[in-house]
């Protein structure tokens, strides 16, 4: 019985389902006719607003947009 | 004495199913019927505690497996933004399986596929609808019920393809131009993905 069982490609480079899956429908959003992408990519996108915490008060917050793969 | 405990419950439950169910594989039909004989040997053991339960009785019985296949297959489309289909009755579904284009029909065996990008066609009398669907999963049901998930699912008319030529052409260039396997990775997928938005625009 073989001990490794046959691995997709990006596994084996290192890659996890979610990731190739999300790498997948980013590629196949980037190829669609203009208002339907605008919009998808809209919706897609990820803020982060990370404020650090001194003395029981929150500093500045920090605006952190995730960028998209690919 | 526990170690007995545990081996005297699974084989006391094992024979309980195959008696009180005909020879069936699945346990979808079987309630989680208690053995009189452990529940006895447990009470001379220990009189004050409960037996212990299994996880079967805590699980919800599922759903029956209708004794004639239906005519119609369910069909629950998900997006996770949206629910393009949900219990929608179709004729046959075609999924884009990583084995190939798999045809599903009412009282298909239970079955969980991965997908790969491509087109997923939903047929309902003489009507077809097409979808690309980016990757996802399809998880076919003995009662003829038909979960398919995706990240991305375009109709076919949304896709622009001078923009796919170009993607095309670019991870064509990506992947010769790689050098660690990541990005050989992220450019071999590249160029999987554009070639079946081709394939899928010309067949």
């Amino acid at each position: 019985m073989a001990l490794t069982a046959a691995v997709p490609f990006w596994r084996a480079a290192g890659m996890t389902y979610i990731t190739y899956s999300n790498i997948c429908a980013n590629l196949v959003r980037n190829c669609l006719k203009e208002p339907h992408r605008a919009e998808s990519l809209a919706r897609e996108k990820v803020h982060f607003s990370l404020s650090k915490w001194a003395d029981g008060k929150a500093q500045k917050p920090v605006l952190r947009s995730d960028a998209p793969e690919v | 004495m526990f170690k007995q405990a545990s081996r005297l419950l699974s084989r006391s439950i094992a024979a309980a199913s195959s008696k009180s169910v005909t020879t069936r594989a699945f346990s979808s039909e079987v309630p989680s019927t208690i053995d009189s004989t452990f529940v006895e040997s447990w009470k001379k053991v220990a009189p004050n505690m409960d037996p212990p339960q299994t996880p079967s009785a805590f699980m919800k019985p599922r759903p029956s497996t209708p004794s004639s296949i239906p005519t119609k297959l369910t069909v629950n489309f998900v997006l996770p933004y949206a629910s393009e289909l949900s219990g929608k009755e179709v004729d046959m579904v075609i999924i884009p399986a990583t084995t190939g284009q798999m045809g599903v029909l009412p009282g298909h065996v239970p079955t969980i596929a991965e997908l790969k990008p491509g087109i997923m066609s939903v047929h309902e009398g003489a009507d077809v609808k097409k979808y690309f669907l980016s990757s996802g999963f399809a998880l076919l049901h003995a009662n003829s019920v038909a979960d398919i998930i995706a990240i991305e699912a375009v109709p076919l008319e949304h896709i622009d393809p001078s923009q796919v030529q170009k993607g095309l052409a670019e991870f064509q260039q990506k992947l010769t131009s790689a050098t660690t396997d990541l990005e050989k990775a992220e450019a071999q997928i590249g160029v999987e993905v554009h070639s079946a938005i081709n394939a899928a625009l010309s067949g």
